[in-house]
């Protein structure tokens, strides 16, 4: 029996007046912002108490398109944005969601900082292993070899491997799927949501647009193919052995779930002891909002 | 130190820099993120050590990018928020100010001036940002900055800055400088129930009708803070009264003259001038910060040798008191202008006064404050 309904299951947590979105046709964009509200929902927590914090960048627009308090900030900042969210409303669950250039070159500083203070946010981080919004430019996750508009004859400069990056920091969650892999990137994302401290998860996504196009790879079906060929699960392995070459394998798993305190617990925590008696903790957000 | 309490009422022997710390505490600020930089660092050095006691939240962050980032990520939380800095900090501090102004966020941001360009002049004095606090970041913005000629005053200026961002949602400047930052003097704090810090203007309408960008009579929209379910969206494009972003030229329009004009149009509300003299004046010296202090002694030379000299001290820098100005250019022959910088905050004066009388700079490049002889000499001068 096929029961015929009016509006996509999503539609409470999209801002259906923002529809249609401004991502290209077969971007993975979509399946990462339908995993993730997928996530929102089944996580069971409150609309109210979730935040979307964006960069810039394709990536950077999800924050529009979400029908939750969500914050479209400066290039490379959504990070120090979203700190400052969680410690002003500590009962928030932050979640930054934002690209690879966004997070990794310009806001790279802030990424090693939030992982090393396992700060209580949550890192979507969408790799398409170039700056798409600005017209295919080669960046700090480009593969050797791959073609760009700034890397006319390819790529000659050593790319960060993200999870490794994060998990040498400090991050507590680590995971890494494509956008093929919908249900484990979905249990990824909630898992990510329910973990305390700084979880990441990165997520491969295809650019038939300007990174596909520029380097032969074809269609956005022709991409998500070669992720389902050249995709190996292998969970809880030494993040150092999950480099990406071009066409190479893409390693995929979560890498990293371990049980650290917080920077909140250790801030409070810390400071009940070495203060004592006089310490006063942060009490939230001003108490005459009207709510 | 050690005590308990947000607002140490009584009277204190402090600088500057513990002053505004303690007016930030005292306006109900609950927030900071800053980074370690000369001569800013004992403002923050006293919030890391007065928070802990009056449930604040400290943080550190890894530069001042990430400060003024995280400042205002926490206004949008609910709270009042504050950092503080000195010229290069204040440099990486401009595209998200602008972020600040275009998202209407309430905030502060304390830059106690050394002298540059670039590293320049670490541990020594200047007034070399003012036009960094006008037009630092890019795009048409106005803001809101004060300037301070006392450590009392950087006690109560900071509340007045909280104040004042709270009411115009906007980012508000704080332009001391190392001066003023490291001059120890009395400072007395009121009773606590006398200090009536200005409270977020929160909208209190149906829930359904909120617009996070539309309008008060007065040009400001009224404000909710993330977590209460009015699933707000706030951008840096161009966006209309929903929040959303709107990439024409009819939309840039409305969106940017408002942030303009709330300020502009306020601008009567917002200034605020020391007079001194004023009346009688003949040669009127128009002074901030530190130079302010340092020109009352040639204003005293100048009064005992018969010269009617006076002066305007400008609290309020930006928006700059034009009316006021223009009014005491058509009484006076002359202003005169010291400040720590070759030509800054006079260009501004030379533009309002417009040949309505003489206008005279007294330029120091910084390091040290001016010998009030200069500034003497610059008001005989214009006697003649």
């Amino acid at each position: 029996m096929i029961e015929q309904i009016e509006h996509h299951p999503l539609d409470e947590l999209l801002r259906v007046d923002r529809i249609p979105h401004i991502w290209c046709s077969t971007c993975g964009l979509g399946i990462v912002l339908n995993s993730f509200l997928t996530a929102v929902r089944e996580s069971g927590i409150s609309r109210q108490d979730i935040a979307v914090v964006s960069g810039i960048g394709c990536t950077g627009r999800a924050a529009g398109y979400v029908n939750l308090d969500s914050f479209h900030t400066t290039h490379g900042r959504a990070l120090p944005f979203a700190t400052g969210l969680k410690l002003g409303n500590p009962k928030l669950k932050v979640v930054v969601i934002s690209g690879d250039g966004d997070l990794v070159a310009i806001g790279g500083n802030h990424l090693i900082h939030s992982a090393r203070r396992n700060m209580d946010l949550t890192v979507i981080c969408v790799n398409n292993f170039n700056y798409a919004m600005t017209g295919g430019q080669f960046g700090p996750t480009t593969p050797p070899g791959a073609k760009l508009t700034t890397a006319p004859f390819g790529s000659y400069e050593h790319p960060f491997n993200l999870p490794f990056l994060v998990d040498s920091c400090g991050a507590t969650y680590v995971a890494r799927w494509t956008v093929l892999h919908v249900r484990q990137m979905t249990d990824a994302f909630r898992e990510a949501l329910e973990h305390p401290g700084f979880s990441f998860v990165e997520v491969i996504s295809p650019c038939p647009t300007v990174y596909g196009r520029r380097n032969q790879l074809g269609s956005g079906l022709d991409i998500v193919k070669y992720y389902r060929e050249k995709s190996v699960v292998r969970n809880d392995i030494d993040t150092r052995e999950c480099e990406i070459e071009l066409g190479g394998t893409i390693v995929v798993g979560r890498f990293v779930r371990k049980r650290k305190p917080t920077y909140l617990e250790k801030m409070n925590e810390y400071l009940r002891q070495s203060v004592g008696e006089a310490f006063v903790p942060y009490s939230g957000p001003v108490d005459d909002a009207g709510d | 130190m050690g005590e308990n309490r947000a607002i140490l009422t009584g009277v204190h022997f402090w600088d500057g820099d513990y002053a505004c710390a303690e007016g930030a505490i005292a306006a109900g600020c609950r927030f900071f993120a800053g980074y370690p930089i000369t001569p800013s660092t004992e403002i923050a050095e006293r919030i890391a050590q007065r928070f802990p006691l009056v449930g604040g939240t400290f943080i550190q962050m890894e530069d001042e990018l990430a400060s003024m980032a995280a400042v205002l990520g926490a206004a949008w939380a609910g709270t009042k928020a504050m950092t503080v800095t000195s010229g290069p900090g204040f440099s990486l501090m401009q595209e998200n100010i602008g972020l600040g102004a275009m998202t209407e966020t309430p905030c502060v941001v304390v830059d106690v001036q050394r002298g540059g360009p670039s590293t320049g002049l670490p541990t020594l004095t200047g007034q070399q940002d003012m036009m960094q606090a006008r037009w630092g970041s890019h795009g048409d913005y106005e803001i809101i900055a004060l300037s301070p000629s006392s450590p009392q005053e950087c006690f109560d200026l900071t509340i007045t800055c909280f104040d004042l961002s709270e009411k115009y949602r906007v980012p508000v400047l704080f332009m001391m400088d190392e001066c003023v930052g490291h001059m120890t003097e009395r400072v007395v704090v009121p009773e606590a129930e006398r200090v009536k810090p200005v409270s977020r203007r929160w909208y209190r309408g149906p829930k359904n009708a909120y617009r996070p960008f539309k309008p008060d009579p007065d040009g400001v929209p009224p404000m909710v803070r993330a977590g209460q379910d009015y699933r707000i969206h706030i951008t840096g494009l161009t966006h209309d009264e929903r929040g959303y972003p709107v990439i024409n030229a009819e939309c840039q329009h409305w969106c940017v003259t408002r942030l303009v004009n709330k300020i502009r149009d306020n601008a009567e509300k917002i200034v605020m001038l020391d007079e001194y003299q004023v009346e009688d004046a003949e040669v009127l010296v128009v002074a901030y910060g530190i130079s302010a202090r340092v020109a009352f002694r040639a204003i005293e030379e100048a009064r005992s040798r018969g010269i009617r000299a006076g002066m305007l001290r400008l609290i309020t820098v930006w928006p700059f008191p034009e009316r006021r100005v223009r009014e005491l250019a058509a009484q006076v022959k002359a202003m005169v202008m010291p400040e720590i910088n070759l030509g800054q905050v006079y260009l501004e004066l030379e533009r309002v006064v417009a040949g309505r009388c003489r206008t005279r700079h007294v330029p120091h490049c910084g390091g040290w404050v001016h010998d009030p002889k200069d500034i003497f000499e610059a008001i005989m001068e214009c006697t003649r």
